[in-house]
Parts: structure tokens; C-alpha cells; sequence
């Protein structure tokens, strides 16, 4: 049976449920954004929303197009600037960092910067944006992303943004904050946590309809596959509802 | 303190800070006086070809685009760009050719829209160059260093990542916590362009919402063009003293360019042009197109006035205004193709 929901759907609900309410977190563009806004109006109402250019505890109105849009700081606790939201993570207030990403590692370590040569590109992607801050500084990141094996490496290009870089004390040896790292993966296949002893990718839960196999096919290293793997719950009819109120438009969850 | 790790990026914008101080000294005018110009006086006085030059704003937000145009339309050559998330500005500079240099935190990318196609061609080919990577907050707080008039500023990012191995930043020994830390050299840009909802004559400037880093940038930089929606009496400004982000002795010039952000958003003005911004992604998917873009909304049209009325005059503006109040639902063509 077709299932009534689309996988951006599933992904958005998965995502906001990681998120707490009376924690902080820090978000990217796009579909980090609907997951906060989703988690705001349904199980974390007091969750408090940060983004890179200032915006501090916005009710965000509509899906804003980006993390500077005058929807990020709309009935906020405070307009602020980046220098202040980027020390408020550099001194540990942020508890969760929300990040997409094109390419990652067995270690989380994420590529948005270059596919190829760095200076002779075969494709030339944005770059870090506040990604590496994001995932420097806030204590947990979680990231958002399209499955593939062309996107699930054994090596990235670039080490953009830093997850465990070469596995256990890795981060700490190379002096970010001691703690900090990434902790959720959400693709349009299942969620990801990270092994505690090696660090690697560890399946925690495959989408509804989803084999062990598919997860394993797509992806070129290894993933963890524990004994017992959970089913997510996929999205009610008032989380769909929701999802497209917050982006009328489409922007991020389509049509 | 012993340097564990060097970052092989090129050092854009780094000064002595002796030097700078000395510079400040005999080139930054303490003197109250009117600092009203054109964008095409401002342009043609303060930017050289060869300049490295910094947009204030973030994105689509808040960008001087009246100067961003004015640059294309006087054909600049060779400048250094900082990519700050730097968005439709650099496209459309480098598209033009007036950029050939980037240091990027993030660039070649409309955000929620796509990439964008004539930015990345140039630095495919070659013809343009990523001098050094960092992120964006390595950006504001190289800016950061250089307003505190410091050689450089320790943080906790970038490290042990291929962001720092490409930047110009290097890892040493903190003398204090004995962990490894980035330092991040002070960057002073020789030109910096900032949009303001309103400033008086002299420069007093207010910003509405978020700052992001101007308060930073504009400290930082060696010459700050402003440009206003309004210019409004010295008075309005003097009143609230404590809105002013940027005072007049930062500011070099001082030009009034209603919907001077456009395409871009104006907080609480006016919204993203969604219609222009994809007119330009369509167009400049060749090199053909992107010369028919600038053929059509730069060198074919005097200034910026000329150009408010060919992408839609009022009608368009009060629309876009409309958008911004949450008013009228947002209309993108980007959204359309599947």
C-alpha cells in the first residue's frame, strides 16, 4: 500500500521529535527549519529557536527562505547579531545544532564545500556557511540529508564541518569544545546514531517499509547494525497539516 | 606560543596593526561634515580595481545592491570578494566579471533556491579563484579582530577540519587551557558597502532587526559606503542615540537609495524579488544569458532608478512591501519547475 505521507513528510516529523522542549537549537536553512517550527507547535512549544544572523527565540511565522529572513527574528525574545549567537554556541548554551549536508563519513565528518580537487573543482558546492560552526560548537548536532552511495562515503572530498574526524578523542586531540559532536542522522531511509565506543554510523531505526538491506545498498562503508532496530512512526494527519501550514508554499516539504 | 598547524589559504585583508592604526589615523576624518554623494561618485571614488571588497547584510538580506550594480556598470576589474554568505551579490559580480577572487565562507549558492550557475562556472573554469576557506563565523570574528585593532582572535572553530587546512587561520598551544586553538587573523577590507533602513547626513546610522555583522564589518573597514532607504535629520537620530550601529566617523560616504536592497529584503520594507532573483537563475545559465542580464538591467539603463522601474516599478514594490507584512502570499518561479 502507498503510504498517504511523502518521505520529505516523514523526515521533517522524525527530526522535530529528536528536538526537546526548554532546550535551544540551532538551525539551518530548509528542512532543519520545518522540523523546529513543527516541534514549536506540537510537543516543544517553549523549544527556543537561534539562527546564525541574530535571530533569538523567533515564533516564526511562515518557512523563512533564509537564516537572515526577517522571519527569523519575528516576535522574537531579541534581533541580535551573528557574533552574539555564534559566542552563545562557543560558550555552550546551544544543545542542539541542526545542519543538511550533501556528502558524510562513517565518522558524521560532512563535505558542502567541493566535490573533487579543491582547486581545480570537477563541482564547486557553497562551502562551510556556518555549518562547521554549527557542528564545532553546539553540544549535539543532528543531521538532515539525502541517502545515497553517492552521498554516504567511506572518504569525503573535503572535511567541511566536523563530525568524529578520524573516530574516538578525535575532536578533543584537535581542541573543539570536549562533548560535542554529531548525534542524529535523518535520511529518507532511517535515523543514524553514532556508535559510542568507535564512533562510526550506527542505525537506530529504518523508515516504515524499509529492509536492512536498502539501508546497507545505500550506503558505501559500513553501517553498524545493531540487534534490535526500531520503525519510526510515520507523521499523523495533524503533522501533515501542520508541515503545510508552515510551508504554504512548498518551499522545503513540496506540494 | 608554538604554532601546531598552519592553514595554507591566501591572507586577504590582513594589516600590521600598527600599520592600520596609522592609517586610521591619517585616513578616517573625525570631522562631523556632509557626506552626501551619488553610488556612481561613491563607487568611482573609493573602489579600485584590485580592491578586496565586503558586503554588509547576509544572503538576501539587507545588501547594498545599488552599489553591487553601480560596481558592474563602472566595470571593475580583479576585485577580492568576501563570500560572508555571500549570495546574489558575488553571483552577479563574478557573472560579470568584476570578481576574480573569493575568500568564502559561503558563496555560489542561492540558499533554499539552488546554486547558481554563473558563479560556479567561473570558479570551474578557472576564472575565478577561492583564494581561502573558512565559515561565517570565522568571518565576523576576523572582522571582530580587526575592530578591536588585534593581530588576531583565538576561537574554537575549524579546527581539525579541511575548512582550516584551506584557510588562513593557524592552530597553536593556548597557553592558558593548554588545548589546541584557532587563531583567526584580523581581516580589514579596503571596501565595505552597508544598507540602512535610515542615517542622517553624516552617517549616523540605525538598523532594524538583526544587525548580523555590520557593527563588526563597518569597524573593521577601511572605506564604508552607506546607503540609505532614508536620509532623516540629525535630530531623529540624536533623539535615540542608542539605535545607532554605526556612527558617522566609520563612514566615508553617504548615499540615499530607496530600495537600494533590491532584489534582496529589507526588513519590515520590503521582500526578496522572488520573480528577479529566478530571471537572473534562468538567464545565467549560459554565459549568453547572463551578458543579456546585464545588458538588459545594468548597461543598458542610466541608474538605479531606471532600473526600480524595469523590474516592475511601484506596482511591483507596493507587491513586495506586501510580502514583507505577511500581507500577500510569496510567489516564487523557482518553486514552479518541479
Amino acid at each position: 500500500m502507498k503510504p498517504n505521507y511523502t518521505p520529505t513528510e516523514l523526515l521533517a516529523t522524525v527530526a522535530s521529535k529528536l528536538l526537546e522542549d526548554g532546550k535551544s537549537v540551532f538551525v539551518g536553512t530548509g528542512l532543519p527549519m520545518i522540523a523546529a517550527m513543527l516541534a514549536q507547535r506540537t510537543h516543544a512549544p517553549r523549544l527556543l529557536i537561534i539562527f546564525e544572523a541574530g535571530g533569538v527565540g523567533p515564533r516564526v511565522p511562515v518557512l523563512p527562505i533564509s537564516v537572515g529572513d526577517s522571519r527569523t527574528f519575528y516576535q522574537a525574545a531579541a534581533a541580535s547579531s551573528m557574533h552574539d549567537v555564534m559566542s552563545l554556541c562557543q560558550a555552550g548554551y546551544i544543545d542542539y545544532g541542526f545542519l543538511g549536508a550533501a556528502m558524510i563519513d562513517r565518522y558524521g565528518n560532512i563535505n558542502t564545500t567541493v566535490i573533487g580537487e579543491h582547486d581545480h573543482p570537477q563541482a564547486r558546492l557553497p562551502g562551510s556557511g556556518g555549518a562547521n560552526d554549527i557542528g564545532s560548537l553546539c553540544w549535539r548536532t543532528i543531521i538532515i540529508m539525502r541517502q545515497e552511495k553517492r552521498r554516504f562515503l567511506q572518504k569525503v572530498d573535503f572535511i567541511t564541518t566536523p563530525g568524529y574526524l578520524t573516530g574516538p578523542g578525535a575532536r578533543e586531540k584537535a581542541g573543539l569544545p570536549a562533548g560535542t559532536g554529531p548525534y542524529r542522522i535523518i535520511t529518507q531511509l532511517g535515523l543514524y546514531g553514532f556508535d559510542e565506543a568507535s564512533k562510526r554510523v550506527k542505525l537506530l531505526a529504518v523508515h516504515p517499509g524499509v529492509t536492512i538491506e536498502q539501508i546497507q545498498e545505500n550506503s558505501e562503508f559500513e553501517i553498524l547494525i545493531p540487534d534490535y532496530v526500531e520503525t519510526t512512526e510515520p507523521p499523523t494527519a495533524e503533522e501533515r497539516r501542520l508541515l503545510h501550514e508552515i510551508d504554504p508554499a512548498g518551499m522545503a516539504i513540496g506540494k | 606560543m608554538e604554532i601546531l598547524l598552519e592553514g595554507s589559504g591566501e591572507l586577504i585583508g590582513w594589516h600590521d596593526p600598527d600599520e592600520n592604526r596609522e592609517w586610521v589615523r591619517t585616513n578616517k576624518s573625525r570631522d562631523l561634515k556632509d557626506k552626501r554623494m551619488t553610488i556612481a561618485e561613491a563607487v568611482a571614488q573609493y573602489v579600485p580595481d584590485g580592491a578586496f571588497i565586503a558586503c554588509g547584510g547576509f544572503g538576501h538580506i539587507r545588501v547594498s545592491m545599488a552599489a553591487v550594480y553601480e560596481i558592474i556598470r563602472q566595470r571593475k576589474k580583479h576585485l577580492t570578494m568576501a563570500g560572508k554568505t555571500a549570495v546574489h551579490d558575488a553571483d552577479i559580480l563574478v557573472g560579470a566579471g568584476c570578481v576574480d577572487r573569493l575568500e568564502v565562507a559561503y558563496a555560489f549558492g542561492h540558499e533554499l533556491r539552488g546554486l547558481s550557475p554563473a558563479s560556479r562556472r567561473a570558479v570551474e573554469t578557472g576564472q575565478c579563484r577561492v583564494v581561502a576557506e573558512l565559515s561565517n563565523a570565522a568571518y565576523q570574528w576576523r572582522f571582530l579582530a580587526g575592530m578591536m585593532g588585534l593581530p588576531f582572535i583565538p576561537t574554537r572553530n575549524l579546527l581539525g577540519t579541511d575548512t582550516f587546512k584551506y584557510s588562513s587561520a593557524k592552530v597553536v598551544k593556548d597557553p592558558f587551557s593548554g588545548k589546541p586553538v584557532c587563531l583567526l587573523p584580523a581581516c580589514y577590507p579596503d571596501v565595505v558597502f552597508v544598507h540602512v533602513p535610515r542615517c542622517d547626513i553624516y552617517g549616523n546610522a540605525q538598523v532594524d532587526g538583526i544587525i548580523i555583522e555590520d557593527f563588526e564589518l563597518a569597524r573593521a573597514a577601511r572605506r564604508l559606503i552607506l546607503t540609505a532607504e532614508e536620509i532623516v535629520p540629525e535630530s531623529e537620530i540624536r533623539r535615540q542615540p542608542w539605535r545607532t550601529v554605526i556612527p558617522f566617523f566609520l563612514v566615508d560616504a553617504v548615499v540615499e537609495v530607496p530600495y537600494g536592497s533590491h532584489p534582496c529584503q529589507m526588513p519590515y520594507l520590503y521582500f526578496f524579488d522572488e520573480e528577479h532573483i529566478g530571471e537572473w537563475l534562468r538567464m545565467s545559465k549560459s554565459p549568453e544569458g547572463a551578458k543579456e542580464y546585464f545588458d538588459k538591467y545594468v548597461y543598458g539603463l542610466k541608474d538605479f532608478n531606471d532600473y526600480l522601474d524595469k523590474i516592475g516599478g511601484l506596482r511591483k514594490l507596493q507587491y513586495l512591501k506586501e510580502v514583507e507584512q505577511l500581507r500577500a502570499p510569496m510567489v516564487a518561479p523557482w518553486l514552479q519547475k518541479g
